[in-house]
């Protein structure tokens, strides 16, 4: 980036400004004995041409919506169309949630997203013994098409497109998200979202399992074979770093183990048989956001370079769609804090602007209150807003990709990509990511760096506004959001309505389909479809599932 | 080895999966010289109470961040009461609003951790309330 011609006067001058800083750093000291990103990285105080020294634009960039799409997936970006604004919102029944899914597009929200209760997202109905005191307490208490009809009333399903949260029960509210369509009238092939349908993750971060590794990656992989053929605007994995960030990993493992995990599933995939170039372009990814402004930017423009590489190179990829990495971004939940939570607010803000900058397609910023409860009303409107400001107020949609051509921004996209390649090259010599996940190697990563940054906290080493330093006694009290215990009875009352309904002997034959299935290797999504039609429960199915496959539980590491 | 030394049990009880505050409490009260025994995710109170009287430990830390706590904490003393242990003492910790730390201490929990606490507090408030039995 540097001529031969400037580069001896550059160098004399360098050497000039090293002894001034030098000079003036013995009077005046720097502020802190070293400086490092939030995941203890080094920060070096100035970035020249110098370290760009054998940069290729071309082949390191290049232009927008071109491999290896550093600068972003679209050509246009945010002049074409801003990101999905799409809140994270399951509150109580299926009735509270549908009214939250209304008022948040009555507010200029452009896609849903489903937080459903622990038992939906473990496979257990409402009714179960497992369940007590957790229905509807961190999400939607989803047990039958008959809660999945209320939750989407009203909402036209070819015009929205909804992502859920769901893991190990994905491949069956995928069916009973297709049934609710169906009963619209609006076919499969018009409807469009997201499944997380990411139990790699689950194994090492967010610990919703319920099945052993290889029979959970065999459902994904019959969504995924299903989906291409039958659903296919349907993003079938959302592959998450979130959750691994909020384990406490650092930004570079969060990059890295969720690569890795988009490999796994690629591979998964090619090994059932399909074409790459398939089921590639619906694979979708989510990072998180969190306090470190520079290096999240980083961190997502390597991710795309990465993922680019990886399937032109490694999966021999052909169609550029496969090669885009296109992500969700939610700010960072483990950074906000229970102490004055109004300075949440300009923490999600930063946390979304780094997410804007770096490219994101579709973004979810944490309201004030979700470190203590779910979120207000007021509170998710705020959080909103945030994102209304950041795409309509503050100019930084004008341009593509900004900050390109930073010293430091482009010195840090290469440094999160060199961090995450040498952990990538180090899961695949210990036979890939299922081989790593079962001796713990990621769990125990990422258990080390967040026991590292808690006794940085504690020691004063990271600072926390409010918490270790600034702190003050009395805060403003915040509004909390409690979900009423009868949301509980009425989710009893209605499952049990159901199951004295539904035609009984069909139910048993749905079952009895489903169990052969899981048996024999065909393809479950449309013994599925045909079951959550008869309202078999979601319990159900995952009971078979458990009996089929065994259970996995937690080994207690740490 | 570990003659004198109090034992502590961190469960998690419940379906919610946030075990990164439970972990690190975990190693941070092994580092601080105590014996820890921690459950893993997904158990039932009953599990929780058959494994601190199976390895008879001093006292009982449980964390919840997923809302169930007003039910899972509760269930633990009863069980405790009902099988004669209840001379173990539980804290807690995790996403807990103000009001229900109050009503949960009247319910018997001895403390509450909360989001932002240092590890330091957890180890102080052992040794200065638990006793070797």
């Amino acid at each position: 980036m540097c001529s031969e011609k400037t580069g001896s006067r550059a160098a004399e001058r360098r050497q000039a400004w090293e002894d001034l800083y030098a000079k003036t750093i013995k009077k005046h000291p720097e502020r802190l004995p070293k400086f490092t990103t939030l995941s203890n990285e080094p920060v070096k105080k100035l970035y020249t041409p110098d370290d760009l020294a054998d940069f290729d634009y071309l082949e390191e960039l290049g232009y927008p919506g071109e491999f290896p799409y550093t600068r972003g997936v679209q050509t246009t970006m945010y002049r074409g169309r801003l990101w999905t604004m799409r809140q994270f919102a399951g509150l109580g029944g299926a009735e509270e949630t549908n009214a939250r899914f209304h008022y948040l597009m009555d507010h200029g929200e452009t896609g849903l997203s489903t937080a459903f209760d622990m038992p939906t997202l473990m496979g257990y109905d409402s009714d179960s013994p497992m369940a007590r005191g957790e229905v509807g307490k961190c999400g939607v208490a989803i047990d039958t098409l008959a809660d999945m009809e209320i939750l989407f009333d009203r909402i036209p399903l070819d015009q929205v497109t909804t992502s859920m949260t769901i893991n190990p029960p994905a491949s069956i509210l995928l069916a009973m998200y297709v049934a609710v369509a169906e009963k619209q009238g609006v076919p499969k092939d018009k409807i469009g979202g997201t499944i997380q349908n990411d139990m790699l993750k689950e194994f090492i971060a967010q610990k919703t399992f319920m099945l052993p590794p290889e029979p959970s990656i065999r459902i994904i992989v019959d969504t995924v074979e299903y989906c291409t053929k039958e659903v296919p605007r349907w993003n079938t994995i959302s592959i998450s770093g979130y959750h691994i960030r909020e384990a406490g990993s650092t930004a570079a493992q969060e990059l890295a183990f969720t690569l890795a995990d988009g490999i796994g599933y690629v591979q998964a995939c090619i090994d059932r048989g399909l074409n790459v170039d398939d089921f590639a372009p619906r694979l979708s990814f989510f990072f998180n956001a969190h306090l470190d402004f520079f290096e999240e930017i980083a961190k997502y423009r390597a991710a795309r370079r990465i993922w680019a590489r990886v399937m032109k190179n490694r999966f021999k990829a052909k169609n550029p769609r496969s090669m885009m990495l296109r992500f969700h971004t939610q700010t960072a939940g483990c950074s906000l804090t229970a102490q004055q939570p109004y300075n949440n607010v300009v923490r999600t803000a930063c946390e979304g602007l780094a997410a804007v900058l770096g490219g994101t397609q579709s973004l979810h910023t944490n309201s004030l209150d979700e470190v203590l409860s779910l979120p207000t009303e007021h509170a998710v409107t705020i959080a909103l807003r945030t994102q209304q400001i950041i795409g309509e107020e503050i100019g930084v949609t004008n341009t593509i990709d900004p900050l390109a051509g930073s010293y430091f921004v482009e010195s840090m996209t290469n440094k999160m990509e060199q961090l995450a390649l040498e952990y990538i090259n180090k899961i695949d010599d210990m036979g890939g990511i299922l081989k790593a996940i079962e001796v713990g190697f990621p769990q125990k990563e990422i258990a080390e760096a967040a026991y590292t940054y808690q006794k940085q906290v504690d020691e004063g080493e990271k600072i926390v506004v409010g918490v270790n330093k600034y702190q003050m006694d009395d805060t403003l009290p915040v509004e909390l959001l409690k979900i009423d215990e009868a949301v509980e009875k009425r989710q009893l009352e209605r499952l049990q309505k159901v199951k004295d309904t539904r035609d009984s002997a069909k139910v048993q034959n749905c079952l009895q389909a489903i169990e052969t299935a899981s048996r024999n290797g065909e393809n479950l999504m449309p013994h599925l479809l045909e079951a959550v039609k008869s309202y078999v429960t979601q319990q159900e199915i995952c009971d078979i599932w458990r009996k089929v496959f065994g259970r996995y539980t937690d080994p207690g590491m740490f | 080895m570990g003659e004198n030394k109090i034992k502590v049990l961190i469960g998690k009880p419940g379906l919610d999966g946030h075990d990164r505050g439970a972990k690190v409490v975990a190693r941070a009260l092994r580092d601080a010289g105590f014996e820890v025994v921690y459950t893993g995710l997904h158990q039932t109170p009953e599990q929780i109470v058959a494994t601190a009287i199976q390895e008879d430990v001093d006292v009982i830390g449980v964390s919840s961040l997923a809302g169930a706590h007003m039910y899972l904490f509760p269930r633990i003393l009863e069980l405790l009461k009902e099988q004669g242990a209840e001379d173990i003492p539980v804290f807690g910790g995790g996403i807990i609003p103000e009001d229900e730390i109050e009503l949960l201490k009247k319910a018997g929990i001895k403390e509450l951790f909360t989001p932002g606490s240092p590890v330091q507090e957890t180890v102080d408030w052992i040794n200065q309330h638990i006793k070797k039995s």
